[in-house]
C-alpha cells in the first residue's frame, strides 16, 4: 500500500471511532459478512459463485441436527481420531447442498423418509430416539442388498449419506491424519523404503 | 467507443499466431527468438504458474468448499485447466445419433495446464500405418524427418524416460525416470509373469533441473494443478513467458479469433479479426503470415468460417477436406483391490504427477481382430484423499474378509467402517487403456448452420461414431485389465464392461486428444496443407496444432505437436529468408 492511501485509510478508520450520539442510535447494520477466502486461480464466474454460495444454507436446523447424528453414527470418535462433527462433515453437506443442486431431493427426502419411519416405529422424529433405537433402525438400512422390501429407499438413503459423510470426513485435517497420507510436502523420491521392499519381496534390481 | 466499428492495429506483424497451447506456444517461442515480431492472441486469460495468485499446489482438499468436486472445472477446484467440456456462451452440437465432446481451456498454455505430461514419440509405423495394414492412410513425411526435432524438444523441455531400443517406441534423450512406486513394481512383475511389459514411463517433468529458469520437480504428484517451480511442461512457463522475453513478442489475451483475413486479389492471408472478450471490441490486425494453433477443432472452425468469394468453402478447403478425418484417443479403465497391499506401511509416495511405469502396445495387430495398438496407463498408491474419498465403499468391504478373518455385510458404519478404510487405503490400482483410432472420414466436424455463440461467431457441429475397430480394441483392454489384475493376485472391481456399453469405450473427445481435421498431404486434392503444415491453397498459412496429423499412433500427441511446430517455425523462417513468403 502506497503512502498515500495508507493515510487514507487511517482517517476513515479514525471517523468511525467519532460516534456521536445521533449515530449511535441508528440500528447497527447487519455484521458484514466474513469475508470469503477464495482459491487461488478461480475464474471470475467461479469466485462469484463461491462468494454468493457460502452466504447460503440448505439444511434446516432440524435437518442439520439429525444429519449430524447420522454422520457420528458413521464415522465415531475412536481410539484413532475424531468424530465426523469434530471433523466439520456436516458444514460440508450442506455447502454440497447448495453446490449440486441434485442432491438437494435425495437429502431432504431421505430425511423425510427416516423420521416418517420413526414417527411410525416410536412415536418420535429419528433425532428424539434413544441411541439404541436410533441403532436399531440404522441397523436395517446400512447393509445395501440386506434391507427388506420397505426399507429399500433407506438402504439407498443411508448409502448416499455414508459416501458423503466419507468424503467429508477423510478430505478433512483429522481424516487425513487417521488414513496416514504424510505427503502433499516438497521432497525428493528415493523409492520405496527398504523394509517395505523386504516385506513384499520385491527390489529395484 | 462503438464496439462495430472494427479497430484496425497499425502494426504489421511478421506473424501472428493464433492460441497459445503446444503448437502456438512453440512456435511463438521460435519464431521470436528468430529475431520476428509475432503478436500472440489467446481466447482466455493469462496464467502464469508461479505467480501466487493462480497456485492451487500443495493447498489440502478442505481449502475448497466442496473439497475439490468438479462442480465448475472437470479436473476438479485444483486443476490449472479453465474451461471444459461446457463453456457458458460457447455451445456446440452434434448430428442425430452421433456424439462428441469437445473440452477447451481458455488460458495462457490452454490445455498444456491440464495434461498428464505423458510425452512420448511416434514410431516410425506410425507414420505409415495405411501401407503397413491397409486400412488409413501414410503420413507425407516420416520419422526421420521428425527425428531431429524431437530431440531438440527432448533438450530444450525435458523428458524423463528409460532406453529400451523397442521398434516403435524411439527412445530419446531422456532425464533419469523416477522409481517405480510399490505397486508400480508388483505391476512390473505381474505383467513379466504374463508377458506385458510394463517400462518406466515417458513425461516431461525434470526429474533434474536442465537450466536456470526452470527448477526440478520436489515429488507432489500435482503437475495437473500446474507448478510453481516451472518443473514440468506447460506452454505457459516453458515456451509462451520465456517467448515474452525476447521482447519480440506481443500477448493479447481475451482475444476470440473470428476469421483468418485475405488479400481478395492475391489469396494470400493478410491477418485475422477478433473480438476482445472483455470489451467486445472488434479488432483486425495485420500480419506477414498467420499461424495456426487454436486447437484440432477450432483451426476446422476458423478456416470453415474465413469465407470469402475466393474461398467459398472456407479457406484452404479446396480439397473440402477440412473438418474430416477428425479423431480422438480411444479410452477405457478397469479398477481392481489388491489385497496383499492391506494394512500397508504408510510413506511419502506421491512421486511425479503421474505414472512411473507404463505399458506400451506390445502386441501384434495382424495376428488379431483389430488394426490399431494401445498404450496401458496404471494408477494407485497411497495419494492425497480428494473429493469422493471413500465412496463405494459398499462395494468392496463385503468381499473382503475382517481382521478376524470373517465376512461381513457389505456397507456398515461406526469404527469397524474407520477400520476399513485404514485397511484399504493404497490397495487399489487403475488401468486405462489409450489407443489409436482408425482415421476415418465419416468423423467430421462443419459449421452447424443455426448456431452462434455468444460473439456471433457461427459454431461446430460434430458427427462423430466409434467403428468395430475401436470397439474391438475395447474389448481386447479389458480382457487385458482383467488378466493383469488376477496376475497381481487382485479382485476387478465393479463388473467387466460389456457389449451393452462398448466394453467401457469412452465417448469420443472425452480423452482429449482429438486430432485431424486440417491434414496434410502430398496431394491438394485430399489434403489441406502440404508436408510443412503450410495450406496448399495459402501459402503464407500455417497449422502448427494437431489438426494437421493425419493419424495419432497409441501415443499422446504433444510430444507431436511440439516437434512438428519447432519443423514448421524453421520452415517459415527459412522460407522467409529465401524471400519464397
Amino acid at each position: 500500500m502506497k503512502r498515500r492511501d495508507t493515510l487514507k485509510a487511517l482517517s476513515l478508520t479514525s471517523l468511525g471511532m467519532a460516534v456521536g450520539p445521533v449515530e449511535a442510535a441508528v440500528p447497527e447494520p447487519p455484521e458484514p459478512k466474513p469475508a470469503v477466502k477464495l482459491l487461488p486461480g478461480r475464474q471470475k464466474f467461479e469466485a462469484e459463485r463461491d462468494t454468493q454460495l457460502m452466504g447460503q444454507k440448505f439444511l434446516t436446523p432440524a435437518e442439520l441436527q439429525t444429519v449430524t447424528i447420522l454422520s457420528d453414527i458413521i464415522i465415531p470418535a475412536d481410539s484413532h481420531s475424531g468424530s465426523a462433527s469434530q471433523a466439520g462433515v456436516s458444514a460440508f453437506i450442506d455447502f454440497m447442498m447448495v453446490d449440486q443442486p441434485r442432491m438437494q431431493t435425495p437429502m431432504r427426502g431421505g430425511l423425510r423418509w427416516l423420521n416418517n419411519k420413526c414417527v411410525s416405529r416410536y412415536g418420535k422424529p429419528f433425532a428424539q430416539l434413544t441411541k439404541e433405537q436410533q441403532i436399531e433402525l440404522v441397523e436395517l438400512i446400512a447393509y445395501p442388498g440386506k434391507a427388506t422390501p420397505d426399507m429399500k429407499q433407506g438402504e439407498t438413503f443411508f448409502t448416499n449419506m455414508r459416501n458423503l459423510v466419507m468424503t467429508g470426513f477423510y478430505t478433512s485435517k483429522i481424516g487425513i491424519a487417521d488414513i496416514g497420507y504424510v505427503g502433499n510436502t516438497p521432497n525428493e523420491w528415493k523409492g520405496v523404503p527398504d523394509d517395505v521392499l523386504k516385506q513384499y519381496g520385491l527390489s529395484y534390481e | 467507443m462503438d464496439p462495430f466499428h472494427i479497430k484496425k492495429a497499425p502494426i504489421v506483424y511478421d506473424a501472428v499466431v493464433v492460441g497459445s497451447g503446444a503448437g502456438g506456444g512453440m512456435a511463438a517461442y521460435m519464431l521470436t527468438k528468430a529475431g520476428a515480431k509475432v503478436l500472440l492472441l489467446e481466447a482466455g486469460g493469462y496464467f502464469d504458474p508461479a505467480d501466487p495468485k493462480y497456485i492451487t499446489q500443495l493447498k489440502w482438499p478442505y481449502e475448497s468448499p466442496r473439497r475439490g468436486a468438479s462442480t465448475t472445472r472437470p479436473g476438479g477446484d485444483f486443476d490449472a485447466a479453465w474451461g471444459g467440456w461446457d463453456i457458458e456462451g460457447e455451445p456446440y452440437s452434434a448430428k442425430s445419433g452421433t456424439e462428441f465432446f469437445w473440452f477447451r481451456s481458455r488460458m495462457l498454455g490452454g490445455r498444456t495446464n491440464h495434461w498428464g505430461r505423458i510425452s512420448m514419440r511416434f514410431g516410425p509405423d506410425d507414420f505409415r500405418r495405411g501401407s503397413l495394414t491397409g486400412v488409413g492412410d501414410d503420413w507425407p513425411i516420416t520419422y526421420d524427418d521428425l527425428k531431429p526435432y524431437y530431440d531438440r524438444v527432448d533438450r530444450l523441455i525435458g523428458v524423463f524416460g528409460s532406453v529400451e531400443n523397442l521398434p516403435n517406441e524411439p527412445d530419446g534423450i531422456f532425464l533419469p525416470p523416477p522409481k517405480p512406486r510399490l505397486h508400480e513394481l508388483m505391476l512390473k512383475k505381474a505383467g513379466k509373469s504374463i508377458g506385458i511389459p510394463v517400462i518406466p514411463s515417458r513425461l516431461s517433468i525434470l526429474t533434474k533441473a536442465i537450466n536456470n529458469e526452470r527448477g526440478a520437480c520436489f515429488y507432489c504428484r500435482q503437475c495437473n494443478r500446474g507448478c510453481q517451480a516451472y518443473a514440468d511442461f506447460s506452454s505457459s512457463s516453458v515456451l509462451c513467458i520465456p517467448a515474452l522475453k525476447t521482447g519480440n513478442l506481443t500477448l493479447k489475451n481475451n482475444a476470440m479469433v473470428r476469421e483468418v483475413l485475405t488479400d481478395p486479389r492475391t489469396g494470400l492471408a493478410t491477418g485475422v479479426s477478433y473480438v476482445d472478450t472483455i470489451t467486445l471490441q472488434e479488432v483486425s490486425v495485420q500480419a506477414k503470415t498467420v499461424v495456426l494453433a487454436p486447437s484440432t477443432c477450432e483451426t476446422a472452425r476458423l478456416l470453415l468460417n474465413s469465407k470469402s468469394a475466393r474461398f467459398p468453402n472456407g479457406l484452404a478447403n479446396s480439397s473440402g477436406v477440412v473438418g474430416k478425418y477428425l479423431n480422438d484417443s480411444t479410452g477405457a479403465s478397469r479398477s481392481g483391490f489388491v489385497p496383499s497391499l492391506m494394512d500397508r506401511k504408510r510413506y511419502n509416495e506421491d512421486g511425479v504427477g503421474g505414472m512411473h511405469v507404463f505399458t506400451p502396445w506390445w502386441l501384434d495387430n495382424s495376428k488379431l481382430d483389430f488394426p490399431r495398438g494401445y498404450h496401458i496407463e496404471y494408477g494407485g498408491g497411497m495419494g492425497m484423499p480428494g473429493y469422493g474419498f471413500g465412496s463405494g465403499i459398499e462395494n468392496l468391504n463385503g468381499k473382503v474378509p475382517g481382521r478376524d478373518g470373517k465376512m461381513k455385510p457389505a456397507g456398515g458404519y461406526g469404527a469397524a467402517l474407520k477400520d476399513d478404510v485404514r485397511r484399504f487405503y493404497g490397495a487399489y490400482i487403475s488401468m486405462s487403456g489409450r489407443g489409436e483410432p482408425v482415421p476415418l472420414e465419416s468423423n467430421y466436424c462443419e459449421i452447424d448452420p443455426n448456431t452462434v455463440d455468444k460473439y456471433g461467431i457461427p459454431t461446430l457441429r460434430f458427427h462423430y461414431k466409434w467403428s468395430d475397430a475401436e470397439i474391438k480394441q475395447a474389448k481386447h483392454m479389458q480382457d487385458t485389465f482383467e488378466e493383469i489384475i488376477h496376475a497381481l493376485g487382485g479382485m476387478p472391481m465393479g463388473n467387466k464392461p460389456g457389449p451393452e456399453t462398448n466394453y467401457g469405450l469412452a465417448a469420443p473427445g472425452r480423452i482429449i486428444h482429438e486430432v485431424g481435421t486440417v491434414r496434410m498431404g502430398s496431394d491438394p486434392s485430399k489434403s489441406a496443407l502440404n508436408s510443412f503444415q503450410q495450406a496448399h491453397d495459402v501459402k503464407n498459412l500455417f497449422v502448427v496444432d494437431a489438426a494437421p496429423f493425419v493419424s495419432q499412433g497409441d501415443k499422446n500427441v504433444t510430444w507431436t505437436i511440439l516437434a512438428s511446430s519447432m519443423r514448421t517455425s524453421e520452415y517459415l523462417i527459412d522460407q522467409v529468408k529465401r524471400k519464397n513468403i
